[in-house]
């Protein structure tokens, strides 16, 4: 008994050092500095705890099995198929492509902690009434991660789901639908306190399964483009969740406290995202956005002015100071390369080159500034909305890349907009201002753009990357 | 399991849960990604509990409670590697001015 107490010491104090990890893991990935070390001492935190558990009981006392009942087996082969299909994909994958690649490897961890619940479910006799509890919640998180993230995931691809279908009374629906699935939960934990059958239990089980990953589904589906970056972060944080409350019902610290972790960072990333766009988490899954008062504003229509690029280039070569504002337009045309070009001939003609970045420009947080550290952009260029906008009204020329609603004055001005009260980029305070857009359409909350027909705005027509390209070819030439 | 240890765990959820809080104010908007998504890699943690239920599992009859505790140990594994390893290559882009390739 005494070298089992000794193996519990040890499995335990080697938890304790990967949940360390983890913890200065995240907090390293906080700075820029030093991000990339916290990636990898979170890494190797997750390496230890993937050793250690291979040091529990439960799995040594299969050591000497026939391969089919070897846990160690069943194990190395599980981890071999899935690092090989984890390791391709995260080398494959186009920048552009990131963000529903985040999306699909969080659906996956949702699915797996539904599955490591289910497995525990069929497998565990013994279990009590707080662990039934916990094992019936993992489930319901889990499986509105799963589904949750799939269709965030074919959203984002733009092969699934293009469609924001609006359900008729989705909320009540939605609400039901939870109880329904909470119902489930308590009926299993009533069978496992001996209240109801075994049977009954099992029909919980099913129900919350089912109901939870629908749930998943008709909560995302209903949701823009444009609000991915929050959807995403959330989902993020549901499937940290799962992971706990799957600690919780095996009982397993170590689950606990990293998933714990991952769900409020999450939660707070979530609630950042939401402050960058003037809305409440409540509003963005609950609410109708875009519905209301589409044409908001004074009735007067004017034309936008359009340019030409030759003449778009006679007024970048005079301005000694520019502005470039990208948006998700940008991710489409993969327009970065050529942006990075455009800033070199701008910078090499002595003007002064920065980014602005909207909070949630693009399909998730943060992804402009992945792109344009692709294109080699340096992090001391990319600036945010706080910092630029107070040097907006000194910038000769802003150029909008694909981005509408995050540059949109109505925001700031125009109470009837829905868009009224979210932070902005004051692109409009520029002396000149390039708007490169494929298209006369609005951004994906179709809310109509002044910035658009202002006086100093021009319109430059195209696809973004071209553009860009022929403004530099133009700096050849010249 | 004991009354003692159910409410050990249940410590151990609401300490993390407020440190997770802690770590994240306060982080600049261009670690957004690399953040959410080294964040996301270590929610594969769940591969702990896939592996313990598995071997549970292999303890017992059934082959559909193996098949199961096998596909989550597949699928938290492509989460964290896949995951460290996009976040890896994202964080290599960030650089300074001046540095090189």
């Amino acid at each position: 008994m005494i070298s089992e107490n000794i193996m519990v010491a040890v499995t335990t104090i080697l938890y304790m050092i990967s949940a360390v990890l983890f913890i200065r893991g995240i907090k390293l990935l906080g700075k820029a500095d030093t991000a990339r070390k916290g990636n990898r001492l979170s890494s190797i935190g997750m390496m230890i705890a993937v050793v250690t558990v291979l040091l529990e009981k439960e799995v040594t006392s299969t050591i000497s099995n026939p391969p089919l009942t070897n846990a160690y087996i069943w194990v190395a082969a599980a981890i071999a198929l899935g690092s090989i299909i984890g390791a391709v994909w995260a080398k494959k994958v186009e920048m552009t492509g990131m963000p529903q690649l985040v999306a699909l490897f969080n659906g996956f961890g949702g699915l797996s902690s539904l599955l490591v619940a289910l497995t525990q479910y069929m497998t565990d006799k013994s279990i009590n009434i707080f662990s039934s509890v916990a094992l019936g919640l993992t489930i319901a998180i889990g499986a509105i991660a799963f589904t949750g993230s799939v269709v965030a995931w074919g959203k984002l691809s733009g092969k699934m789901f293009k469609k924001n279908i609006a359900i008729p009374g989705k909320n009540v629906i939605n609400a039901i639908f939870a109880l329904i699935g909470l119902g489930g939960v308590v009926v299993y934990s009533l069978s496992i306190a001996g209240i109801a059958d075994a049977s009954v239990g099992k029909i919980g089980i099913i129900v919350v399964s089912a109901v939870y990953l629908i749930l998943g589904f008709t909560m995302v589906i209903s949701i823009g483009g444009g609000d991915m970056p929050v959807i995403i972060s959330l989902l993020n944080a549901f499937s940290g969740l799962a992971a706990a409350f799957a600690g919780l019902s095996i009982s397993n610290s170590v689950l606990v406290v990293s998933g714990c972790l991952v769900g409020t960072s999450g939660l707070i990333l979530t609630l950042i995202m939401c402050k960058a766009m003037n809305r409440t988490l409540y509003a963005l899954l609950f609410g109708t956005f875009g519905k209301t008062s589409k044409k908001g504003g004074s009735g007067e229509q004017k034309e936008p002015k359009s340019m030409s690029v030759e003449d778009a280039y006679l007024i970048l070569e005079a301005a000694s100071s520019v502005v470039f504002i990208p948006g998700y337009g940008m991710a489409v045309a993969q327009a970065q390369h050529a942006v990075k070009e455009l800033c070199d001939k701008l910078e090499e003609n002595g003007a002064e080159v920065s980014f602005a970045i909207h909070p949630v420009a693009g399909r998730m947080p943060g992804h402009m500034n992945v792109l344009l550290a692709e294109a080699n952009v340096p992090y001391e260029q990319l600036k945010t909305a706080d910092d630029m906008n107070p040097q907006m009204a000194n910038t000769d020329v802003a150029i909008v890349i694909g981005a509408n609603d995050v540059v949109n004055p109505s925001a700031l001005d125009d109470e009837t907009s829905p868009l009224y009260g979210m932070p902005i980029i004051n692109a409009f305070e520029a002396r000149t201002v390039f708007v490169l857009k494929r298209g006369k359409g609005t951004g994906f909350s179709g809310v109509e753009n002044p910035l658009f027909t202002n006086d100093n705005t021009v319109m430059i027509y195209g696809d973004a990357k071209q553009t860009v390209s022929s403004l530099v070819s133009e700096f050849d030439e010249a | 399991m004991a009354i003692g240890e159910i409410l050990l765990l249940v410590f151990v959820f609401v300490i993390a849960g407020f440190l997770g809080v802690e770590l994240i104010s306060k982080v600049p908007s261009q670690l957004h990604t690399p953040l959410m998504s080294g964040t996301n890699a270590i929610s594969g943690i769940t591969i702990v509990g896939a592996i313990s239920a598995t071997a549970v599992a292999l303890h017992t009859e059934g082959m559909i409670s193996n098949i199961c505790g096998f596909a989550a140990i597949v699928l938290a594994a492509i989460n964290v590697v896949g995951g460290y390893l996009v976040t890896d290559r994202m964080l290599e882009m960030f650089k300074k001015k001046g540095d090189k390739k």
